[in-house]
C-alpha cells in the first residue's frame, strides 16, 4: 500500500474506554508508527468546586466524578472524613463498609471480565468482528452469561439495601454509616453469598480453559508488545496481603523489591503529577525519582496501579481460594512482579475470587448485626483529612483541608485511571509502534492496539455491558505539511 | 415510532456514567426493552460515530436521550447535531436538565478551576504547564483538545429540549416509566418532566407520617455531628431535608437510609427557581423572630447555602453567576 503521505491515524472516539478518549498515531514517511498518543478530552474541576462546601458533603459530591465506580469515591471520601473529624467508626460500621465495598468490587470486576475484556479473550482477538462482543461471549459461555447479568443485578440491589442507593450512595458518615443493617437484609445476604462464590469459581475455570487453553492467546498475553517494566503500587494489610478497603500503600520496583511502604498521609513524599499540553489528564509519577518522560525501567518514575499492580505488591492473598489462584498465576507466568499488561485480566479474576470470599466472611460475621454503627465526632475538625481505597482500577486518594468548622478549603484527588495514565500511553505507543509498519493499518492490527488500553479496564463500561460494542477506526491522511487529504473508515 | 420500535440515540456530555449505569439497570430489570429499542447511536455501547449520525436524514431519530451538562465546545456541537436528527430530545438526568453537581463549578471562573487543577494542587511542581486547545507535538503534528467553556450550561441553554427525566441518576423505575409513556403515544406537553411524580418527595417518604403539621425548630443541624433518628421526619429533627421542594419519583431512597433528600429530582412544575424555593421553606421552619438568633441558627446549620440549595440546579438558576463574569457571551 502506498502510504508515503500518511501521517496521522485518529481513533476517535474510542468506545470501550471510560468517558471520552481518542488515540492519535503518527507515522513517518515509510508508514511506520513513530509515536502514539492517548488523549483524554475531559475536565470538570471537582478539585476546585469542593472548596467552600461542608466536608460532610464530600461523600455526596465526589461519587459524581464517576457513576460507574461511585462506591470507590464515596468510600475514599468517607474515610478522609473519619480522618478530618478525628473519629474512629465502630467495628460494625467498618465491617459493613468493607462488605458493601467488596460487593461493589465483585460486580464491577465480573462485568469487565465478561463484557469488556470478554470479547477479546473469550471469543478471541482473531475472531470476526461481528462476534467479538458480548453476544459472542454469551454464545461461547452459554446460560452462564445470563446468570452473571442477573446475579450482578441482584448484588447491586443488595447494595442498595445496605447503602441506600447503588449509584451515588448516601451511606458513609464521618465515624460510621447512616443506618445499621436490617435483619432481613442480613438474612438475604447470607442466603446469597454462595452465588458470589459460585460465580468466582466458574469465572476462574472459564479463564483457565478458554484463555490459557489456547496457546495463541497465551502467547499474546506474554508477548513483549504488551510488557512494561514499571513500578507498582497498591494497598496491603499488616501481612503484606491485598486489601481493597484499608492498609498501607506499598510500592515495589520493576524487580519486585520493596521501594516504599507508607501510610497514605505520607503520599506527598512519594507522588507528584506531571502535565502534558495535549491532554486534560495528569500523569502521576514517583516524586523521588522524578518525571523522566514516557519511559520504563527503574530510573523512570512511572508507576502502575490496578489489579495486576495490587497482586504484584502483595506477598499473598488473605483468603484460601484466592491464594491458590494467585500462586498458580505467578507460577504460570514465570515472573513476579508480572509485567505483562494483559495479565491484568488474570489478576482481575483472582480478585473476583478474593472479593467473593471476603463477602462471605463479612456477611457471616455476627458483628454486622450490631446496631452500633456510628460514633459522633466530638473534636474540632481539620485541618487535614486523607483517605485511600483500592478502586477497581487502582489506588484512589482523597485529600481534604478544612477550617475548624469543617468547611473544605482545599481538595486534591488522585484517581486510579490517572495513576495509570502514563503507562496506558506507553502501552498504546508501544503496541502501535510494534504493530503499525509500512503503512499497514489492517483492522486486526489496530484491534491489537486497542487491547493495550482495554486491559486497564475502561470505566464507562456500563453501556458496553448490555450491548455489543465495537471500535470504529478512522484513518486520516495528511501530507507532509499536515494538511488533511482525506478520511477512510476501516470499520464501517 | 414505527413498527412499535423506537429509533433511539444516547449521548453523554459532562457526566459521570451513572446515567448509563441506571439505563443498564433498567434494561436488566426489563430485558424485553431491548427488542423495542433500535439504537442508532450510543458511544459507550455501540460503534456508531459522529459521522454516522451526520449521515442520518434530519428528524429520522425518534428520541435522543442526552445526559451530562455542556462543559466543552465538543458538547455544544454534538447537542446541535442530535437536535437536528431527532424528533424528540430528552434531557436525561440532573446534569442535562439543570447542570447537576458539576454545575457547582460555576461558582468559580474557568481560570480559577484550571489554575487549581494544573498549578495549585500539592502534587504539581511544574507550575507553567497546562493543557492547550491546539498543540504541535514534537513530531510536527497538531493535537487538538476541545475548549473548556467558561461555564457549565444545562442542555436547554444550547438547544431546545422537549422533555426532562430527572434524577442523579434517574432510577430504573423512573426511566422505565418515561419510556413507557413515550411508547404509549400519550405525549405530554412540551417541556414536561416525565417518568417521575407530579408531587413532592414527602408524599412518597415513609417518614411523612411522622411529619408534624407545622415544623418549627430552634436549631438546624449539620449531619456530621447529629445522630439522626431513622424513624422520624428529618426536617422535624432540624436536618435540612429538601423533600418538600423536590419532585418525587425515587421512592425517597435517601431519607429511607436516614439521610436527607439532597434535591436530585429537582423542582416541581410550579417552582420558578428551585434554590429560592428551598431557602424560603427552610427560613419558614426557624422558630424565632429575633434577627440575631436567626442569623446564628443559619450560620451554624447552613454554612453553604449555595451548595445546599443549588447542588443540582445552579447553572439553570436565576443566579447564572459566571455568565455575568463571562460578560454574558453566549456559546
Amino acid at each position: 500500500m502506498s502510504s508515503f503521505r500518511m501521517r496521522k491515524i485518529v481513533i476517535d472516539p474510542i468506545t470501550r474506554l471510560e468517558g471520552h478518549g481518542r488515540i492519535i498515531a503518527i507515522l513517518d514517511e515509510k508508514g511506520d508508527c513513530i509515536r502514539a498518543y492517548l488523549q483524554v478530552p475531559e475536565l470538570r474541576g471537582f478539585e476546585k468546586f469542593l472548596e467552600g462546601r461542608p466536608a460532610e458533603d464530600a461523600p455526596v459530591i465526589t461519587p459524581r466524578i464517576c457513576g460507574v465506580c461511585p462506591t470507590a469515591h464515596h468510600m475514599a471520601s468517607t474515610k478522609a472524613l473519619d480522618d478530618l473529624f478525628h473519629v474512629d467508626p465502630p467495628i460494625a460500621a467498618k465491617k459493613i463498609r468493607e462488605l458493601a465495598y467488596n460487593i461493589f468490587m465483585l460486580e464491577d470486576h465480573a462485568l469487565h471480565f465478561y463484557v469488556l475484556a470478554g470479547p477479546d479473550f473469550i471469543v478471541g482477538p482473531e475472531a470476526p468482528k461481528e462476534e467479538r462482543n458480548i453476544v459472542g461471549v454469551l454464545k461461547k459461555v452459554g446460560a452462564l452469561g445470563y446468570k452473571i447479568v442477573s446475579v450482578r443485578r441482584k448484588f447491586r440491589k443488595l447494595n442498595e439495601k445496605i447503602m441506600g442507593k447503588t449509584i451515588h450512595p448516601p451511606f458513609g458518615r464521618p465515624g460510621g454509616i447512616s443506618k445499621p443493617l436490617e435483619p432481613e437484609v442480613v438474612k438475604e445476604l447470607r442466603e446469597s453469598v454462595n452465588e458470589a462464590i459460585e460465580i468466582a469459581i466458574t469465572t476462574h475455570k472459564i479463564f483457565k480453559s478458554i484463555v490459557l487453553g489456547d496457546p495463541s492467546i497465551y502467547k499474546l498475553v506474554t508477548s513483549d508488545v504488551y510488557r512494561h517494566e514499571t513500578y507498582y503500587m497498591g494497598l496491603v494489610d499488616d501481612k503484606n496481603r491485598l486489601n481493597f478497603y484499608d492498609g498501607k500503600l506499598r510500592i515495589i520496583d520493576p524487580r519486585g523489591r520493596e521501594y516504599a511502604k507508607f501510610d497514605v498521609h505520607e503520599y506527598l513524599n512519594y507522588i507528584a503529577e506531571h502535565i502534558e499540553p495535549w491532554t486534560y489528564i495528569k500523569f502521576p509519577y514517583l516524586k523521588p525519582i522524578g518525571w523522566k518522560g514516557f519511559v520504563e525501567g527503574p530510573d523512570s518514575g512511572i508507576l502502575c496501579v490496578a489489579p495486576l499492580a495490587r497482586l504484584n505488591v502483595s506477598d499473598s492473598m488473605a483468603t484460601p481460594m484466592a491464594q491458590q489462584a494467585f500462586e498458580e498465576m505467578y507460577e504460570t507466568l514465570g515472573e513476579k512482579p508480572a509485567h505483562y499488561t494483559l495479565a491484568m485480566h488474570w489478576a482481575r479474576v483472582v480478585e473476583i475470587i478474593y472479593a467473593a470470599e471476603r463477602i462471605k466472611e463479612l456477611a457471616e460475621d455476627p458483628d454486622i448485626e450490631s446496631r452500633e454503627v456510628l460514633n459522633i465526632p466530638t473534636k474540632t475538625p481539620g485541618p487535614t483529612g486523607i483517605g485511600v481505597v483500592e478502586a477497581p482500577r487502582g489506588v484512589l486518594i482523597h485529600h481534604y483541608e478544612s477550617d475548624e468548622r469543617g468547611i473544605l478549603r482545599k481538595a486534591n484527588l488522585l484517581v486510579a485511571t490517572q495513576f495509570n495514565a502514563a503507562r496506558i500511553n506507553m502501552s498504546i505507543d508501544k503496541a502501535a509502534r510494534a504493530l503499525i509498519k509500512g503503512g499497514d493499518v489492517r483492522e486486526g492490527l489496530l484491534n491489537m492496539v486497542e487491547m493495550a488500553f482495554r486491559a486497564y479496564d475502561p470505566c464507562h463500561a456500563c453501556g458496553t455491558h448490555a450491548l455489543p460494542g465495537e471500535l470504529k477506526i478512522v484513518v486520516e491522511l495528511y501530507n507532509e505539511r499536515g494538511e488533511l487529504l482525506g478520511k477512510k473508515y476501516l470499520r464501517d | 415510532m414505527s413498527e412499535g420500535k423506537i429509533r433511539i440515540a444516547f449521548y453523554w456530555m459532562a457526566s459521570c456514567g451513572g446515567c448509563e449505569e441506571a439505563q443498564v439497570d433498567a434494561v436488566s430489570d426489563e430485558p424485553s426493552l431491548i427488542n423495542i429499542l433500535d439504537i442508532v447511536f450510543w458511544p459507550v455501547a455501540v460503534d456508531f460515530k459522529k459521522e454516522d449520525v451526520e449521515k442520518l436524514p434530519d428528524k429520522s431519530v425518534d428520541v435522543a436521550l442526552i445526559n451530562g451538562g455542556v462543559r466543552l465546545s465538543e458538547h455544544v456541537e454534538m447537542a446541535r447535531l442530535l437536535r437536528r436528527k431527532a424528533k424528540i430530545v430528552i434531557a436525561y438526568g440532573a446534569c442535562a436538565s439543570w447542570g447537576g453537581v458539576p454545575g457547582l463549578a460555576n461558582l468559580y471562573s474557568r481560570e480559577e478551576i484550571l489554575s487549581r487543577v494544573y498549578s495549585e494542587v500539592p502534587t504539581v511542581y511544574e507550575r507553567d504547564r497546562k493543557p492547550m486547545v491546539k498543540y504541535v507535538a514534537e513530531e510536527g503534528v497538531e493535537l487538538e483538545l476541545p475548549e473548556f467553556l467558561p461555564i457549565l450550561l444545562p442542555l436547554n441553554a444550547v438547544i431546545e429540549v422537549d422533555y426532562y427525566i430527572p434524577g442523579c441518576p434517574p432510577t430504573p423505575e423512573t426511566t422505565l416509566n418515561a419510556l413507557k409513556m413515550l411508547l404509549s403515544g400519550k405525549i405530554p406537553p412540551k417541556g414536561s418532566v416525565i417518568g417521575a411524580s407530579q408531587r413532592a418527595l414527602c408524599d412518597e417518604c415513609p417518614l411523612n407520617a411522622t411529619k408534624p403539621e407545622k415544623i418549627l425548630v430552634k436549631k438546624i443541624s449539620r449531619i456530621y455531628n447529629t445522630r439522626i433518628d431513622p424513624g422520624k421526619c428529618l426536617l422535624a429533627q432540624g436536618i435540612p431535608c429538601l423533600g418538600p421542594s423536590t419532585r418525587g419519583g425515587c421512592t425517597a431512597l435517601c431519607p429511607k437510609a436516614a439521610m436527607p433528600c439532597i434535591g436530585c429530582y429537582g423542582p416541581l412544575e410550579t417552582h420558578i427557581d428551585y434554590g429560592g424555593k428551598v431557602i424560603s421553606f427552610l427560613a419558614s421552619i426557624i422558630d424565632s423572630k429575633d434577627e440575631r438568633e436567626i442569623a446564628r441558627i443559619i450560620e451554624e446549620g447552613l454554612p453553604d447555602p449555595a451548595g445546599l440549595v443549588y447542588k443540582f440546579t445552579l447553572p439553570a438558576s436565576r443566579l447564572r453567576l459566571n455568565l455575568m463574569k463571562w460578560g454574558g457571551r453566549s456559546v
